[in-house]
């Protein structure tokens, strides 16, 4: 009975966390075409409740009842896994985003790794989805996203190294806690840069959404997807955008953390924060993709292996280099 | 303990059962997703006994990134069709003596192993007293990995610094008369030398590109 109970307390904690994070989605696709109507002077979603608040509930409702076509010479088993590898992969990830000092659904030690495991698996929705679909458009998306996220990963972990080697733990809330004095974005800026635009080529976003790109590939992996299995993928791919920017709020931008550290500010719910950050971010995220031109396929690869790899091991030296001599490595 | 006993024997049956399928399954891409399977049920056994960096290390190298490389190559070489030629013809018996050779040394080597391996009824305890040490994991593998088997722990880097560059010298091939991007010839070019004012005669024309 006392076993239940806790696990009574868990579901509840999780569903406390889930359902605000796919709510915050639903707003956030509201946000990303609002702003990149804003952008390109236009009205964007307005017409649905107060000021178009209500668009993503209308285009939910729109997908759940359409019909899910699968395809007759799909591979039918993993064309249905597809979308929920994408969903879930993007929803465990939160369970260990730290809200607070205490509040975070499972602080573990190895926080940071989890999170970066985690959005490297991500990759499998979409292979599965292409290749499963059987056809050459999806296809062909799927094999430029396996290795767009994985050249764009291998960056993504040296700069997380370069803020490890700051702070001398891979859990997420110290990682925040040893920005107490100065965040991170201000010693590594150059990291957060780079990690800014790793973080969009990751999640496929506009100017690196070459596994979808319309002009050549009709819709990438997601083409033979349609009804609710289209909007699964879609909303996982949003909430990977929003994982995205919360991991560089952790590691760059100081987390929950008030931005200063005097009495009003001080009272606000480090939740507060956090999201405000992490909106900060999916901002640019935004405005990104209304300003800047889609790359080339080769491009892509270069400004990965050749630009940003380099870079950012040369960091890491540095960083490694800095912290030694001045003698400020963490020692624990 | 019961939660932890129904947890280990979900994951290893998992685990088993998604290595035997591996290689059973007669579609390669199906194998490539048991043997991912497989591997993430594995990095779970690992994170239950305490090696916590361990797991999250297999899940990033062997899930993330090396199984990746594995379906795209599987899905790439359209296997299905090569296994009806390579079955149809008398090449598969030909390998036959290899294989068996590999085989028998693997299967007298895990002999050896299980072997020399003694069950201790008492390592559950030495387990509890490793978790109970403020001392994570991490910090743990780190002291012993850079400080008892540096060298080693180097050597190891630098044979697989070697199988990088190997790779990389045996595929790459200089090929003439391709076109590369160079993008700091593109950034620095000026407008004297891009662009000319030609006086142009007419009926004769002007010749570019000579």
């Amino acid at each position: 009975m006392e076993y239940l109970s806790i696990v009574f307390q868990e579901v509840y904690k999780i569903l406390f966390l889930l359902v605000p994070v796919l709510v915050s989605v639903a707003m956030i696709v509201w946000l990303d075409r609002r702003v990149w109507a804003f952008v390109q002077k236009r009205q964007g979603p307005n017409v649905v409740g107060p000021f178009g608040l209500l668009q993503s509930l209308a285009d939910a409702l729109k997908y759940i009842f359409k019909e899910i076509i699968i395809p007759s010479s799909s591979n039918k088993i993993i064309f249905i896994l597809a979308p929920i590898v994408t969903m879930t992969l993007a929803l465990i990830a939160w369970a260990v985003i730290p809200f607070s000092a205490t509040q975070v659904l499972a602080d573990i030690n190895v926080g940071i790794l989890y999170l970066f495991a985690v959005s490297s698996l991500g990759v499998y929705g979409i292979i599965m989805g292409g290749w499963a679909s059987n056809s050459k458009y999806p296809f062909l998306g799927a094999i430029r996203s396996a290795a767009q996220m994985v050249s764009y990963e291998v960056s993504i972990g040296v700069i997380i190294i370069n803020v490890l080697l700051c702070v001398g733990s891979l859990n997420l809330n110290d990682i925040v806690i040893a920005q107490q004095n100065m965040w991170f974005v201000i010693p590594l800026f150059p990291m957060f840069v780079i990690f800014f635009i790793s973080a969009l080529a990751e999640t496929n976003r506009p100017p690196f959404d070459l596994p979808e790109a319309e002009a050549e590939l009709v819709a990438g992996y997601q083409t033979e997807y349609s009804g609710m299995m289209y909007a699964m993928f879609w909303l996982g791919e949003y909430a990977n955008i929003l994982l995205m920017c919360a991991m560089g709020t952790i590691l760059f931008l100081g987390g929950w953390m008030s931005p200063i550290d005097v009495y009003p500010f001080t009272l606000v719910p480090g939740a507060i924060w956090l999201i405000l950050k992490i909106l900060f971010l999916f901002i640019l995220f935004a405005l990104v993709k209304a300003i800047v031109p889609r790359y080339r396929y080769d491009q892509l690869m270069r400004l990965g292996w050749k630009v940003f790899l380099p870079l950012s091991l040369i960091w890491v030296v540095l960083t490694a280099s800095y912290l030694f001599y001045f003698n400020l490595l963490p020692v624990n | 303990m019961i939660a932890h006993a129904i947890f280990f024997y979900t994951f290893s049956i998992i685990a088993v059962v998604s290595a035997i399928m591996v290689t059973a399954s007669k579609n390669t891409v199906h194998s490539v997703f048991f043997l991912i399977l497989d591997f993430i049920s594995i990095s779970c056994l690992f994170i239950m006994i305490g090696a916590e960096f361990l797991g999250m290390i297999m899940l990033i190298v062997y899930v993330g990134a090396v199984a990746v490389l594995f379906l795209f190559v599987v899905m790439m070489l359209n296997v299905a069709q090569q296994k009806n030629q390579w079955f149809a013809g008398q090449q598969s018996s030909r390998h036959i003596p290899v294989g068996l050779i590999i085989s028998t040394l693997i299967f007298f080597e895990i002999i050896i192993v299980i072997g020399g391996w003694k069950y201790k009824p008492e390592i559950f305890d030495i387990n509890n007293s490793i978790s109970q040490t403020s001392i994570s994991n991490t910090h743990s593998l780190g002291q012993i990995l850079y400080t008892d088997y540096i060298h080693v722990f180097q050597i190891s880097g630098m044979v697989l610094l070697v199988a990088m560059v190997g790779a990389i010298v045996l595929t790459f091939r200089q090929r003439s008369g391709v076109k590369r991007q160079s993008y700091i010839k593109q950034i620095s070019r000026e407008r004297a030398e891009g662009v000319e004012v030609l006086e142009v005669q007419s009926n004769k024309g002007v010749k570019i590109d000579d």
